[in-house]
């Protein structure tokens, strides 16, 4: 699903990631916007994939306990969205890429 | 008044200059330099509290942050007042006020103590099983008794009168705790250039050394050493030192989180200062120096007033002068209780005894201690204690067995070894590793780049600690230490004391009144893990999260369950590692700054005019606009007529505004909302529907084709940054293919709704550029052209039914041509209409509110607008979703349909529900629900909008709305109320 929580600016004082855009570089995470698990296609004909694949695309994600890759949004710097991989325990990035490119 | 306790020399307090304060409305003296705690002790007062539970005496038990007892309420009115302080933390000041909590009326006589002659009544997970006992007696007894009695301080009842100042800050090693190893560690960093914070909890730098009168440092005494060591680190412009700085939260990527008190020492008398700083620090590396925190014992009644740590006492006697007692009795598994006893022997202290759990105790404090002729009873323990609001005697008896001995004592000193503070280490979710030695958790690998130091990290010479600290801050220094103590020794769980453990209270957690038997019973009742006994008996979730009950409750667990103390694990630390005041978090953002308001340029015109503002978002949008002495339903009645009859003006500037340009612009819009959008004309409207990929109804709102290549999409007030997020989303990560530009533009314009039958002969007058007449401009289309003088975007569009105009204009110009278009409505009575008149209007025509109507479960055939989507389109946001055989097999979907009551004067609740059979028993079958509900002024009657199962098929049914005053028969009609036909919107 493409849909992301309105976030107020002024809610951010909890919010403690730094993340590494990659066109801005590092920035807390106040400056973004989460967009949940990355690398969830939309099939480019959506006519031709059957009902039991598009429910898959449009309610089941992995949400793990480890490595995710997820999608952010600047949201309130370049506006850009991108990748980045990150532990959901450690909290720890490992990587960020831009949309279209491969987890690293 | 004479301070009886203090001693003439000695310590760091400045004998010079004496403070007055109060307590509990009696007035004492005290001195710079000390907190409230020592200055308490010095004039001989050691009551300070009752207990949560069971209202028991309690008195000053530590000297830190760990306190579970002493904490009081101070401020000298109710603007400045802070509940649940701890007295070691509040340094004196002249005038400071201070009270007692839980207790009522006083302290020496309180009413709650009746809990603890009634405490068996009260055991381990008596919270949790009240909620199975009836309803009425939680609601009638046991609810207003817990919360009267049961509160831990009060709330202050005016706003803060201080301010917060926040800031962010950067640096390469920040070192929490300024004792030996976190001075160590900040000299080391500092030499390597490195930009350092060094924060501590107290009122200035130094840790144990500020009360270490014997160890020598590289030749220093400890004081003279730590007085060299903060010359040496202000000499360094890249460090900087902040005392009475709590660290009190690890977050990911080593930001920690600092509150940093500025006025609380000296009174906070200026308000104009901020009373405190709350610091985001993103550290390269950290250093945890936070030291280690003794545990008490836990034996039969532990827990008068008097009865203290052993290493809380000396710091009383060294770093105070202040004596805690005339005569001690020292009880302790760990050596340097010994050295509290030898110091207090000095000052003039009698010593009734040194009771040592340990059979084999030696080493050269407890050597000196015997030729000192202080009294030791090796391998014994404390069996009991007497006195009511202090202590006055214990009974010693040895561990073997055997008769006991009475002794009477005015203070017990007591010391189960020492804690090392993982807190933070454990909160950057670093793991722990059990020592058996030390019977203790130690920082294991690290989870964020920091590193431990010192007795955090469970060592216990100084000369150690001191290397440790040198190590973690990037330097090899390897420091000359003599005359240092060595805190070997330690016990956890509750001690051996012979007696029948069911009649006896030995306190682990003081905070919470959680004795050694309520653990006992938690494992009886099945609890296994240390996290279930901790929820049942509420061990460790007090204020001070167990920082002295967690080991003691593990050394009791692990016999029982005969597992190791490893295998039982320990619980979560969670921030903040002491409590810090709300008005820390919440900094600026309060009052006009805790959320800032959105006003439109006609705002302030709106305002002048008497309007009622309502809330929508951010916004503050005109709901109504009253006239003498009209109630809303008045107001609301007439500003309907004026539109129907003759001309309405409405503020529309909140609705959300993209500007959508580029070559691909058309195709963009094909793909996002569920309409066609190719073959519009530029200089033509439509209504635009936008679905969420699951095919649910999630904006809508009229879009312009200015041109081949450009848009006007707008989106609901609540959905302009939701809508364009989305746009984003789709552009950059769906169809990056697509040369199209996003730009919100809601800000950028005021838009002004004429609306009613007279509105074009309003709004002709001030066009210049363009022919507005029926034949040139119909109903949604819009053109390009300049009003009042001004540039604008006009657009014949109606969310009333009547003939309407919508104008775009640059928000700067937005009151200046609202002002103009009233000047030019005036003959025709032009009516300023609110949100609530708009909202009645389009009811009356069956408009749907996004929200109102739809909840986020609505397709676009739910409520009736299956027609606009463009069926030729091969794909749109949510078309493959709504064609999903799930869907398809839904025969009996909620649709939206028109209620009207058998009573036309009855105007139904909104969200009621809808029933075929109000006489079935319940639960009845629920099939649909109100979604709007108004006075119609045009129809002289009621009129409401419903989601109903099946509801089209339902037309002409007669239906129940269940209210509290009675079934209300509803008959169900065409969700479009008024001019079906649509003649109206033509003229
Ligand atoms: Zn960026």
């Amino acid at each position: 699903m493409k849909l992301l929580p309105p976030r107020s600016p002024i809610k951010g004082s909890q919010e403690m990631l730094l993340i590494p855009c990659p066109y801005c570089g590092n920035r807390p995470e106040i400056e973004f916007a989460y967009g949940g698990e990355a690398h969830v296609v939309r099939a480019a004909a959506p006519r031709t994939v059957d009902d039991t694949a598009w429910t898959e695309f449009l309610y089941f994600r992995k949400n793990p306990r480890g490595d995710h890759a997820e999608r952010w949004r600047h949201a309130y710097g370049c506006g850009r969205f991108f990748n980045v991989k990150r532990n959901t325990y450690t909290d720890q990035i490992e990587a960020s890429y831009r949309i279209g490119e491969t987890l690293p | 008044m004479t301070q009886p306790y203090r001693l003439s020399t000695g310590g760091r307090i400045d004998r010079s200059r004496t403070l007055t304060f109060s307590f509990d409305g009696k007035h004492y003296t005290g001195h710079p330099g000390d907190t409230l705690a020592s200055a308490l002790l010095a004039n001989g007062v050691h009551l300070v509290g009752r207990s949560f539970k069971y209202h028991r005496p309690r008195g000053i038990l530590t000297a830190g942050g760990e306190e579970p007892n002493a904490l009081v309420g101070v401020g000298r009115d109710d603007a400045h007042f802070t509940p649940n302080l701890r007295a070691t933390q509040v340094e004196l000041y002249d005038g400071l006020t201070s009270e007692s909590q839980n207790r009522s009326p006083s302290l020496m006589r309180d009413y709650g103590a009746v809990n603890d002659v009634f405490w068996r009544f009260f055991p381990a997970g008596f919270y949790y099983k009240t909620f199975m006992w009836p309803r009425k007696a939680w609601t009638k007894f046991f609810e207003p008794r817990i919360r009267e009695m049961a509160g831990l301080g009060r709330s202050p009842k005016t706003a803060d009168a201080a301010r917060y100042a926040q800031r962010f800050a950067h640096c390469d090693v920040l070192v929490v705790g300024a004792g030996p190893a976190g001075l160590a560690a900040a000299l080391a960093a500092a030499k390597t250039g490195a930009r350092v914070i060094l924060c501590d909890e107290q009122s200035e730098p130094g840790g144990s050394l500020l009360a270490e009168p014997e160890a020598m440092i590289d030749g220093l005494a400890a004081a003279e050493w730590l007085k060299a060591a903060l010359v040496q680190l202000a000499a360094y412009p890249q460090v900087k030192i902040l005392p009475r700085t709590i660290a009190f939260g690890y977050f990911p990527h080593n930001m920690i989180g600092l509150a940093q008190s500025l006025t609380d020492h000296d009174g906070e008398w200026d308000d104009s200062k901020p009373r405190g700083r709350l610091w985001q620090v993103r550290a390269k590396q950290v250093v945890i120096a936070a030291g280690a925190i003794e545990r008490p014992l836990v034996f039969p009644d532990n827990d008068r007033p008097g009865i203290m740590l052993a290493e809380a006492a000396r710091i009383y006697l060294e770093r105070y002068g202040v004596l805690p007692g005339r005569r001690a009795l020292v009880f302790t598994a760990n050596d340097v209780a010994y050295r509290t006893a030898l110091a207090l022997h000095r000052a003039g202290c009698a010593i009734a005894g040194i009771v040592d759990l340990r059979p084999d105790a030696g080493g050269p404090l407890v050597t000196a201690a015997q030729k000192a002729g202080l009294p030791v009873f090796p391998a014994s323990t404390i069996a009991g204690t007497d006195g009511r609001l202090r202590v006055t005697g214990a009974t010693i008896k040895p561990i073997a067995g055997g008769s006991g001995q009475h002794v009477s004592c005015d203070v017990l000193l007591m010391s189960g070894g020492f804690t090392p503070s993982v807190h933070l280490f454990s909160q950057s979710r670093g793991k722990l590793v059990f020592d058996s030695t030390l019977d203790a958790f130690l920082p294991g690998a690290p989870a964020e780049a920091c590193s431990v130091a010192g007795s955090a990290a469970g060592l216990q010479s100084l000369k150690e600690v001191l290397d440790s600290g040198a190590a973690a801050g990037g330097g090899a220094a390897s420091y000359q230490v003599a005359n240092a103590p060595l805190a070997q020794g330690g016990f956890i769980g509750a001690v051996p004391y012979h007696g029948d453990p069911g009649s006896v209270r030995a306190f682990l957690d003081y905070q919470n009144d959680v004795t050694a038997k309520d653990v006992v019973l938690a494992l009886r009742e099945g609890m296994r893990s240390v996290e279930h006994v901790k929820r049942f008996t509420t061990n460790g979730m007090a204020t001070d999260q167990g920082k002295l009950s967690n080991m003691n409750a593990l050394g009791i667990m692990a016999p029982v369950l005969n597992k190791p103390v490893p295998a039982i694990g320990t619980t979560t630390f969670r921030m903040p590692y002491t409590p810090v005041p709300f008005g820390y978090f919440g900094g600026y953002a309060r009052g006009e700054l805790f959320e800032p308001e959105r006003r439109t340029a006609i705002h302030s015109w709106a305002a002048a005019q008497g309007a009622v503002f309502e809330d929508v978002s951010l916004w503050k949008r005109a709901r109504y606009f009253p006239r003498g002495t009209e109630d809303m339903r008045q107001a609301v009645a007439r500003e309907c007529r004026a539109v129907r009859n003759g001309v309405g003006i409405f503020d529309a500037s909140t609705l959300g505004k993209i500007e959508v340009v580029g070559p691909d612009a058309a195709e963009f819009l094909n793909r996002m909302y569920i309409n066609a959008w190719t073959k519009l004309q530029p200089g033509k409207l439509r209504y635009g529907i936008l679905l969420r990929e699951d095919g649910f109804v999630i904006d809508d709102g009229v879009i312009g084709r200015i041109s081949d290549t450009r848009f006007h999409v707008t989106t609901t007030t609540g959905g302009a940054a939701r809508v364009l997020t989305m746009m984003e989303d789709y552009l950059q990560t769906e169809f990056p293919e697509l040369d199209v530009w996003l730009t919100s533009t809601t800000e950028q314009y005021a838009v002004i709704a004429v609306q009613g039958p007279m509105a074009r002969e309003v709004v002709q007058p001030l066009v210049e550029g363009a022919d507005i007449s029926a034949e040139a401009m119909p109903h949604m289309s819009m053109v390009e052209c300049r009003i009042a003088g001004v540039p604008a975007r006009l657009f014949r569009v109606s969310f009333t039914g009547e003939l309407g105009f919508e104008i775009n204009v640059p928000a700067d110009y937005g009151r200046a041509v609202w002002e103009d278009l009233m000047e030019s409505g005036r003959p025709y009575g032009i009516t300023p209409y609110g949100t609530e008149t708009m909202h009645v209007l389009r009811a009356e025509k069956g408009y749907i509110i996004v929200g109102q109507e739809t909840d986020g479960t609505v397709t676009p055939d739910d409520v009736g607008y299956a027609g606009m989507i463009g069926k030729a389109k091969p794909d749109f946001v949510g078309k493959r979703a709504l064609a999903r055989a799930a869907f398809a097999a839904q025969t009996n979907r909620k649709q939206l349909v028109g209620l009207l009551t058998d009573d036309p004067a009855h105007v139904l609740e909104e969200g009621a529900h809808i029933v075929a059979d109000p006489a079935q028993p319940k639960p009845m079958t629920m099939l649909g629900h109100v979604t709007s509900s108004y006075w119609s002024d045009a129809l002289g009657r009621s009129i409401a909008l419903a989601l109903l199962r099946d509801g089209r098929a339902r037309t002409g049914e007669q239906l129940y709305v269940p209210l509290e005053n009675g079934n209300a028969r509803v008959t169900v009609v065409s969700s479009v109320f008024y001019d079906p036909e649509g003649v109206r919107l033509n003229g």
